[in-house]
């Protein structure tokens, strides 16, 4: 009996210093500091060199060709206007799956997964040099 | 004697090949006292021949210039002679100016050829000169005085840097989007020659200028754009009818600043988008210039071309047929005193595809 009496005054203790720790220091929802956003940042733009780094590589296809040749900064993508209908390919689709129409017929390569990190390094560039733009699903 | 589409189709009796070929017709039209000075040339630009490695090469860029070639044999009548207006190579390198060249060779008729970044910057011109000839010089050809000009060299502090190879150079300034690149320029040396070449040439003499970039600032990003434009555009400016023709711009661009028009040819390799599309910077686009189709990169040669030159009467007449995109022709208005989309230029003529974004 002593002992479960000692474990319930414990217990006890406990939830008072939690209390106590939540009073000095409240925390909410998804708080973050400046900090946190320029790591953030960081990260993001990280990967956008890496996608900047994969557009003008001569080794992204099989052909030496590489994407910045026919889109320089990466212009004429488009990547607001996606998902949308690709008449070429007669159904509505994701913009990687046109990265992946480009390294299999333009750079004569292989295509890549929609979560390999060098697609999404890919999108990240792409999309960053078309910051700004309004999105505009579907127009063609 | 007139050249256009269809009496050059109706010569060569291929009338089943009217919707096939990619031909653009550009009439220069000189202001010449005998109608015997008419005559026509063809212009075959950007083929960016690039190697893959031994004797391998980018099959779409090859089947670009080798269809331009072939369709430009078929001209009947002969044009006087063919321009070729720059970036022949990739990177600049021996097997790829010599693989281009022997496509080239197919081509019947004399051909003038004009140098590009692309071709320049591994050796400083150095095989292509003891390949093709000099980097800048001038023609007469039935009363026009034709200037080719070496636009895109460049600051030397640039061209001379420490760089670990001269591959390094190369691929830097092949790199259109490089934010480390230099821009285009005439330069004084050449400046100097083409001062002397103008002053021995009659100011009523109509003058073509042949150059890969514009002589015209349009954006300097992708360097369309040469830094002393307007050093070279002082100068031709005596004269009553002059014509600049440039490379490097891969798309329909016309333009009119004061006494000079200007024209874009089409590359055989791929089309560039127009500088407004890439929406972080700003940029100026000729400003009569009507934008052509978008191109759709399901069919590979669409939005590239070739183009056919008529030369009467002083001015410029550009006639460009697109596969699969729409036929355009840029046509100089007497009245106006410039050139002008001969169905679109008028803002409620346009079609959707024309709005790029």
């Amino acid at each position: 009996m002593g002992k479960s009496r000692k474990s319930l005054a414990l217990a006890m203790a406990g939830v008072c210093v939690s209390i106590d720790l939540m009073m000095c220091f409240p925390i909410q929802a998804d708080e973050f500091t400046k900090k946190d956003l320029d790591r953030w940042q960081k990260e993001f733009m990280t990967v956008v060199a890496e996608g900047e780094k994969l557009f003008h590589s001569s080794s992204l296809g099989k052909n030496k060709v590489s994407c910045d040749q026919c889109h320089p900064n990466g212009a004429n993508t488009h990547p607001e206007t996606y998902p949308k209908f690709q008449k070429q390919i007669g159904k509505v689709i994701s913009l990687f799956e046109m990265v992946n129409w480009c390294l299999r017929n333009p750079l004569e390569g292989d295509p890549l997964a929609a979560d390999d990190p060098k697609m999404i390094a890919l999108l990240a560039y792409i999309t960053y040099e078309r910051r700004g733009v309004p999105l505009a699903p579907g127009k063609h | 004697m007139e050249l256009n589409r269809r009496a050059f189709l109706k010569t060569t009796g291929a009338a089943l090949m009217a919707t096939a070929l990619p031909m653009s017709l550009v009439r220069v039209a000189f202001g010449s006292q005998s109608p015997s000075q008419n005559f026509t040339f063809g212009y075959i630009s950007d083929a960016h021949i690039q190697l893959i490695k031994g004797t391998k090469f980018v099959r779409n860029w090859d089947m670009g210039l080798i269809r331009s070639v072939q369709e430009a044999n078929l001209l009947t009548p002969r044009p006087d002679f063919f321009m070729f207006g720059g970036d022949l190579a990739q990177l600049g390198m021996k097997e790829e100016l010599d693989h281009g060249l022997e496509i080239m060779s197919k081509l019947r008729g004399k051909v003038h050829y004009v140098i590009g970044e692309h071709d320049y910057y591994l050796d400083l011109g150095a095989y292509w000169q003891s390949k093709i000839g000099p980097l800048w010089y001038s023609f007469d050809h039935k009363g026009v005085h034709f200037v080719v000009l070496n636009s895109i060299l460049t600051y030397d502090r640039w061209t001379y840097k420490k760089w670990e190879s001269p591959m390094d150079r190369m691929l830097a300034m092949a790199r259109l989007d490089n934010p480390e690149g230099s821009p285009f320029m005439v330069g004084e040396q050449q400046l100097g020659w083409l001062r002397k070449d103008l002053a021995k040439v009659n100011k009523g003499t109509p003058v073509v200028v042949f150059s890969h970039s514009p002589i015209q600032k349009i954006y300097q990003g992708w360097n369309f754009w040469t830094e002393d434009a307007e050093k070279v555009q002082a100068l031709l400016k005596p004269f009553k009818k002059v014509t600049v023709i440039y490379g490097h711009v891969h798309q329909i661009q016309y333009n009119q600043i004061g006494n000079i028009s200007f024209q874009a040819v089409m590359a055989t390799a791929w089309p560039w988008p127009y500088p407004q599309s890439y929406t972080q910077v700003t940029s100026r686009l000729p400003k009569l210039t009507v934008p052509m189709n978008r191109a759709d990169p399901f069919f590979e040669r669409d939005a590239t071309g070739w183009q056919f030159i008529d030369v009467r009467k002083g001015n410029v007449d550009m006639h460009y047929q697109l596969p699969d995109n729409k036929n355009r022709s840029v046509v100089f208005n007497t009245k106006t005193g410039y050139p002008q989309d001969a169905k679109y230029q008028a803002a409620d003529s346009r079609i959707p595809p024309q709005a790029h974004f």
